[in-house]
Formats: structure tokens, sequence, C-alpha cells
């Protein structure tokens, strides 16, 4: 680390940011603590309660988060780990290939999506053709208006933000580390779980917690891809404060909000307690 | 095992880019639906040049993300450098505050703000959301990742170069423009970079922070996939989207430029 340099008057530096956090974060925060506890102007409860009418809801969106989660974890290790295997020329353009499509608004490509999916869709009129080719008829499948269709926008959506940490807490593997394990008799997969594993768990804890959270608080992917069925906590905590089905209600939405955070502490938590156990098992920090 | 590799890479990639590639392909669609393609044409490309909402969202979108950026930048490398001077806990008190917009979930960054801007619009009848809380709105998310971008930087900085300017008898203010700034700028600059695209992105924080009178062009893309889906969508990701792309690929032809200059 070497010496900190002490530049300019700390104070001075860091007013116009402290003054900016406290104004429009924290005080934001405290209304947010403030609204979920009150009714009017007098302290209640009944807010918290309330939410409780809503609990299907929430652990619907748990489930929902969770399981895009997973998949994206599934699906972004084998990718991540063929990047930081691959040649340098693709090597320094592979943050931007994978980056690429999140700079296309993401509710064009969500709708890009419905037209993929939908009955009278792109892969459903394929399949109906391949389907005509042999003499039979087809139904299409129903891709869209469920929450299959939640996770895969969800899944789509966020895909990248696993990929991402993962290929690099690969890259950043000291490649004599498995040298020196294939020098000591490990096989291919023994390099695999005992070497690259353990010492890209620090990208996947960042990865799990960088798509499940905009997982489960999103609200506008469960609206076009979901139908209106499936409502997640997100599309709720949007009724309550914009009104869009008739009742603004910023304490029960507050609340909401109160409990959504909650949630995410705690995953966070528990996120960084592997975290620190992973450093600790694979001996020493990285 | 390698051409397994491929194929998977391949799949991936199908994935990631089939909505961009139906999107591109159907903005060039001569009818108007999203799924059949009717026949080539660019009518939607002149319907889009010619709407005036989309291009005035553009304009504002512009507006916000640039002066966002800009704002954002000086606040945010102003506090790394500051932060980078402190230790112990007071460090770490000013980094997990400078986190919590990041791990918040936007939709409740949103609500916050919107909160207390409405409480403080219901004193001023007259004022309602738009420009001023956007613009607000937009600094606040943007600091953090100015900050995290910057701070590497600094931890990376030779600090026996300020050191020895400041013996040599430069002034602390000329020392930090002349000697600090120019090994900083990479994160400044790639904060600022940052800055400007998440704004120019935003949508769930505008969406909740922005009156009818100031839309960004993602809410503004918002309320016109409610109506009947209109093609021009199409158009107009897709000019964005090459926009970006020619910046990108201009961005890594230049630097091995920049690399052999050096060398020079």
């Amino acid at each position: 680390m070497g010496k900190t340099v002490t530049v300019g008057n700390k104070k001075v530096m860091l007013a116009p940011f402290s003054s900016w956090m406290v104004v429009f974060v924290f005080i934001p925060m405290a209304l947010v603590v403030y609204f979920a506890f009150t009714d009017g102007d007098s302290f209640t409860l009944s807010n918290l309660q309330y939410i409780y009418t809503y609990r299907h809801t929430l652990w619907l969106s748990v489930e929902l988060a969770f399981i895009a989660t997973a998949i994206c974890l599934v699906l972004a290790y084998p990718i991540a780990y063929i990047l930081s295997r691959a040649s340098e020329r693709i090597q320094r353009n592979a943050t931007l290939i994978v980056m690429l499509p999140m700079w296309m608004n993401f509710l064009v490509r969500t709708y890009a999506w419905m037209t993929l999916l939908e009955n009278n869709g792109i892969i459903n009129s394929a399949l109906r053709g391949l389907a005509g080719l042999f003499g039979s008829e087809f139904d299409g499948f129903a891709m869209v208006n469920n929450r299959g269709a939640i996770v895969l926008g969800m899944v789509y959506n966020f895909l990248p933000y696993m990929i991402l940490p993962i290929y690099t807490a690969l890259t950043k593997i000291d490649n004599s580390l498995i040298e020196a394990a294939r020098d000591l008799g490990s096989g291919g997969f023994q390099v695999l779980k005992r070497v690259i594993f353990p010492l890209s768990i620090p990208g996947i804890i960042s990865g799990i917690t960088m798509v499940f959270i905009p997982s489960l608080s999103t609200f506008i992917i469960s609206r076009i891809l979901g139908g209106s069925k499936d409502f997640l906590i997100g599309d709720l905590i949007e009724d309550f404060f914009l009104g869009n089905s008739g009742v603004v209600n910023y304490n029960i939405g507050a609340a909401l909000s109160l409990v959504l955070m909650i949630m995410i502490f705690i995953a966070t938590f528990f996120m960084n307690h592997f975290d620190k156990e992973a450093k600790t098992t694979a001996g020493g920090t990285i | 095992m390698k051409i397994l590799a491929k194929i998977y890479a391949f799949l991936i990639f199908v994935f990631l880019y089939a909505p961009i590639f139906v999107i591109v392909v159907f903005s060039f669609n001569s009818g108007s639906s999203r799924a059949v393609f009717e026949g080539f044409s660019l009518q939607w490309y002149k319907e889009m040049l010619q709407d005036e909402l989309i291009l005035r969202s553009l304009w504002y979108s512009l507006i916000i993300a640039v002066l966002s950026a800009i704002i954002a930048t000086v606040i945010g490398t102003m506090a790394a450098v500051g932060i980078n001077n402190l230790k112990g806990w007071k460090k770490s008190a000013f980094l997990s505050a400078n986190n919590i917009p990041v791990v918040n979930p936007e939709i409740v960054t949103a609500i916050s703000m919107m909160i207390l801007f409405v409480f403080i619009l219901s004193y001023f009848n007259s004022l309602e959301m738009g420009f001023g809380t956007l613009l607000i709105a937009h600094i606040t998310f943007n600091i953090p990742y100015v900050v995290l971008s910057v701070l590497p930087k600094l931890r990376g900085m030779d600090s026996n170069i300020y050191n020895a300017a400041l013996d040599l008898g430069c002034p602390p203010v000329k020392a930090f423009i002349k000697v600090v700034i120019p090994q900083i700028l990479p994160g400044v600059i790639s904060g600022l970079i940052m800055a400007f695209t998440l704004s120019l992105d935003d949508f769930v924080i505008s969406y909740f922070n922005s009156g009818s009178s100031f839309q960004t062009l993602p809410i503004t893309i918002y309320s016109m996939t409610k109506k009947p889906y209109s093609l021009k969508l199409n158009a107009l990701s897709t000019i964005m989207f090459a926009v970006i792309l020619v910046l990108m690929i201009a961005g890594n032809i230049r630097k091995p430029a920049n690399e052999k200059k050096l060398k020079k």
C-alpha cells in the first residue's frame, strides 16, 4: 500500500460529498422508516401488519429471485471459465461482448422476448412450420405470461452481472498455482475443485449478490412477461407510491420497502459470511 | 472438450444476442407487426425521426446525463481523495455510506427520494417534479460509482512523486493538479463515463422522480410500450445500439494507437 498521501484539506474534500449524502441518502432513508412506522402522524405497527396479507407475494418474489440467481450461476460459471481460458484477443474484448446487449434499452429487449416467446411469436411459429413439414398439428408452447417467463426475463437481464465478477475472479488466479497443482499430480478435475473453484468464490459471491438484489426488487419484468397474474414485491411498491391500481399509500409502500431492504440486508450478510469462511478455508486472502 | 466449450459459448451468446437480433431485424419491417416480417423498409426510421416526443426526450436524457455525470464526477473525485486520506473506522464509515445507494435496491432508492421531494415540494404548492428532482436523483446514484472507480487509482498511486513535488517547493494545490490528477485521471474518466451511461440508461429512479413535464428517453419508451407497441422503438434502439457499438470499437482501436505513441 505504501504511505497514504494527504492531499488538500480532508474536510474541504469531503464536505460536498457528506452534505449531499446526508440530504439525499440518509434523510430519505429515515423518511422511509418514519413512514413505515406511522399512520398520518402517530406511531403504529399496522402498516407492517398489513403486509402480512401480501405474504404470498413476498414469498413468490423470494422464490423467483432465488431460482433466477441459481440458473444464472449455473449458466455463468462455465462461460466465465471458457472466457478466462480463451485467447488474448478474445479476452481483451470479453467484457465488451458480455456487456454489449445491456446497451440496448431493457424494456425494448424484454419486449423482444415477448416477440420470441408469445403464442404467435417467432419460436412457436418456427416450431409450427416444422411440425407442418411432418404433417402434424402443433398448438405451440405457452411460454409467456407465466412464472417461467418472469424467471427467464430475470436471467436474461442479469446474467452479465453473474458472468463478469466470476470471469474477473478467474482471470486473477495466479497461473503458477494451477501449474503447481498439476506438478504435484492433480488431474484436471482436482485442479478445478481444489484450486480454481475455491479461488473464484469471491466472484461467485458478488455475482450472486448482483443478480439476487435486482431480481428480488424488479417490477417491470414481471409486468411485461408475467401478464398481470403474478405480482412481485416491486410491483406492489410501485402501486402504493404511484397509485396505478387506484390506491396511493406511502405508509404501506414504505413498510414494504423496509421489508425488502431487510431481506436484502440478511441476504448480503449471509453472503459476506460465506465469503469470509471461503477465504479462511482457501488459506489466505486473494 | 474444446468443441463442447465452443458450442456452449455459442449457445450463451445466442441467448444474450437473440433479442438484439430480433429488434434490429424488425426495425426494418414494412409491416407493423412485432413478430411477422413482411418486407424491408425504412419507414420506422423515418417515423421515429419525425416523432417529436422521442426527439425531445432524447435531448432531455442527454442533458441530464451530461450534467449529472459532470457534477457527480467533481463531488465523487473530491470525496475519493478525502476518503483515501482517512484511516480506520472513519474510512470504513465513509465507504459504507458510499455503498448505500449501490447496495440498496434501485426501487428503494427511488421511492426514498420521491418521499423527500414530495415532502419538500408540498411546501411550495406551485412546484412539481421535473428537471430539478431528476437531476438531483441522478447525481445521487452516480456519485458512489465515481468514488468507487477513483479510489483504486489513489491506492495504486506512488505517493513519493507527490511528496517529491512538495519537497521541491511546489505548492500543494499545484502539486495536486500537476501530479495527483494525471495519476488518477483514468479512474476519473472511467467514473465519468460510467456515470454518464448509468444516467442515460436509468429507468427505475427516473420513473419515480420525474414529473410529466420532463421525461427522459427510458420513461418515454415505457409509456410507448403501454400503448400498442410501435416498431419506432426498434428503430430507435437500433440506432442507439449502432452509435454505442461504433464508439466502443473506436475506443478499442484508439487504445493501441495511444500505446504506440507512448512507446515512441
